[in-house]
């Protein structure tokens, strides 16, 4: 029979994910030196991962690339308004760094204006303009569709009520009151499917984890000690 | 010859060169195999190639068009179409890396991005002229002739887009009457804002901890300072230590953005200011944890654990990381309150914690907090926008009723279609 083989550094990995994944699943426990070790080493790694991410998807494409290979001197200005952003080492250059600050949080306020506009505004009420009574062509002449009239209800009802909801300048009480708490009705009863689904979304991650601990990592080790896999030597 | 048991003949050393020849004779002739396919015909080109500055875009894009080869059909020569580029009619001509199957007579160049997003081919840029070359491909890469597009095309910038002008009249109404009820406010019109039962209790929630001498945390999201909930969240951030300060409690303000933790230092270090106590500012309570969204939860779970704060705050745009925070906080006794606008995560945190500000809550706190003019004015300039809105919902929805029977009617619907 043939056996199958694992390169020295997988087998390692998969020990050092399995070990790490019970580390942070410690925490369930109580928080313990384990998970301490295994917070600390993520955290840092992944802060040192994103010091790499950044150079390598951010500043060589999106600067140096067109500066320096496609001559676009303009993009200079997004470099100074960056540096600006270090001089809060200064404490008393700081106030350099506000033209930074408000350059992108000027760009992120306006470019968001015009895109919630667009998704959050219009393009709902685009959506939730249906006939209230839905007709449909029949034998005996035009006929109200009264399924689709009772969708087409609910959707606008719980759109105008949960819009009503989120009317700040008005006391919430009389007929007012009555439609937003209908309103908060339907918010909730959204929240509660979202909920229910995204539960059933991280009970997959969950199954994927166990998989990983089971099959990866236990199976693989019981085969190397039974002799059923080799550990090799490559990489 | 001597054979071998499968009858191949084997060079011996009779006649070393005759064999040797052989050889080389047949790799030569197999190497013109992937150019001449065994005698197969080059297609014909196409034809009449054609192209335009596609229209209403930033000047990035070309549309080309051309007359299909005459043996494009099933079963015909041509395999797919090459189009080259080049910014000069006599070239060099670069041979473009898109795909073109058989059967189609049009075209965007709009350049080339990997999946790392690496630029493969650069985009046409604006106000530059490009001509271009498109070749049928046959079967084993035979090549018809070329076809030169007639005259160069350049792509240009269209400033106004007449399929979205119902979004410049929303953007004007709404920013009319937001600057008109910014204008009233500041002319010192009271302007009534409903209570926000999350908003009550930061009051509470400082207070508490202060009275166990525990800190307040307060986590502003896992984005950075271009997303709105981030700045509703750090604008939130203001008001909240200010209290902190005013009631000697500690802040702990762990970030994942580095932007978003100078500019959080930056506000709690103007509370501070604000509250007349600039001494008990602690620059090193305000953290960048890391960019990573779990290393950023794992860390700040360890916070949660030993800090063991007496009031959270959730405030910005969480991703899947809002329920394992929330219930954290929840685990270590903490008063939370919570604020997003990510439908999503609005969930968990109606789940997890004390209070949740939901969805334009988040937005309208700091109007309700700070009081200022210019936030009251933009928040009944919004309510007013909503109310319009909702009109020609209600409106547009008995209209449609009409529509059905008369297609020609005048349809509301259609007044909110953006291209």
């Amino acid at each position: 029979m043939e056996i199958a083989n694992i390169p020295f550094w997988d087998f390692f990995g998969v020990w050092v994910a399995a070990l790490l994944t019970l580390f942070i699943f410690s925490f369930l426990y109580k928080d313990n030196p384990f998970y301490k070790f295994a917070e600390h080493l993520f955290v840092g790694i992944s802060a040192g991962y994103f010091v790499g991410y950044y150079y390598y998807n951010v500043l060589l494409p999106n600067f140096w690339e067109p500066f320096y290979y496609q001559g676009r001197y303009e993009y200079l200005i997004a470099v100074i308004l960056g540096i600006t952003i270090l001089f809060r080492l200064s404490r008393k250059q700081a106030w350099v760094s506000r033209f930074g600050f408000a350059f992108v949080i000027g760009c992120g306020a306006g470019i968001n204006f015009i895109a919630y506009l667009q998704s959050n505004a219009l393009a709902q009420i685009y959506g939730t303009i249906t006939p209230l009574v839905s007709l449909v062509s029949g034998e005996g002449g035009i006929l109200v569709d009264w399924k689709n009239t009772v969708f087409n209800l609910v959707a606008i009802i719980g759109v105008c009520s949960a819009l009503t909801y989120f009317y700040f300048s008005k006391p919430h009480k009389g007929f007012l009151g009555g439609v937003a708490r209908l309103g908060i009705w339907f918010l909730m009863i959204s929240f509660g499917a979202s909920f229910g689904y995204t539960v059933m979304a991280r009970i997959s991650l969950l199954i994927g984890r166990m998989h990983f601990l089971i099959f990866d990592w236990i199976e693989t080790t019981i085969n190397v000690i039974n002799g059923n896999i080799a550990i090799g030597s490559t990489f | 010859m001597p054979k071998r048991k499968g009858g191949i003949p084997t060079l011996t050393s009779k006649a070393p060169t005759a064999g040797l020849l052989s050889v080389m004779v047949a790799l030569f002739v197999f190497s013109l195999v992937p150019t001449v396919t065994w005698g197969q015909p080059a297609p014909r080109p196409p034809t009449n190639l054609q192209g335009e500055d596609f229209p209403l875009d930033d000047g990035r894009r070309i549309q080309l068009t051309w007359a299909l080869s005459p043996d494009d059909r099933e079963g015909g020569l041509v395999e797919e179409y090459i189009l080259l580029r080049s910014t000069k009619e006599e070239g060099p001509y670069t041979e473009l890396p898109y795909s073109i199957p058989l059967g189609s007579d049009s075209y965007v160049d709009s350049g080339e991005v990997d999946e790392n997003g690496v630029t493969v081919v650069e985009e046409p840029r604006n106000n530059i002229k490009f001509y271009y070359k498109i070749i049928a491909l046959g079967k084993g890469g035979v090549r018809s002739e070329e076809c030169l597009i007639d005259g160069p095309v350049v792509a240009t910038r269209q400033w106004f887009h007449p399929g979205r002008v119902n979004m410049l009249v929303a953007s004007i109404v709404l920013s009319l009457l937001i600057l008109f009820f910014i204008w009233q406010a500041s002319l010192g019109k009271e302007l009534y804002i409903r209570p926000l039962a999350g908003l009550e209790a930061v009051q509470e929630a400082i207070g508490r901890a202060t009275e166990m001498g525990k800190p307040v945390l307060f986590i502003p999201g896992i984005m950075d300072m271009d997303d709105i909930q981030t700045i509703a969240g750090v604008t939130i951030l203001g008001r909240v230590a200010r209290m902190v300060a005013e009631y000697d409690a500690d802040i702990l303000v762990p970030c994942s953005r580095s932007l978003v933790m100078t500019i959080a230092s930056e506000v709690v270090r103007e509370a501070y200011l604000d509250a007349g106590r600039p001494d008990a500012f602690k620059p090193d309570n305000i953290r960048y944890l890391t960019d990573d969204q779990f290393g950023y939860v794992a860390g700040v779970d360890g916070i949660m654990l030993r800090e063991r704060p007496a009031a959270n705050f959730y405030l910005g745009t969480f991703y899947a990381e809002s329920l394992i925070l929330a219930e954290t906080g929840a685990s270590v006794g903490a008063i939370q309150i919570a604020g997003t606008a990510m439908p999503s995560q609005l969930p968990f945190f109606v789940a997890a914690c004390d209070y949740t500000l939901i969805g334009e809550e988040l937005f309208a706190a700091s109007a309700y907090l700070s009081k200022e003019p210019k936030q009251l004015g933009s928040l009944v300039g919004q309510d007013w926008g909503k109310l319009i809105f909702l009109l020609f919902i209600i409106i547009g929805s008995i209209i449609a009723i009409f529509n059905q029977l008369n297609p020609d009617l005048i349809s509301i619907k259609s007044w909110f279609e953006i291209q």
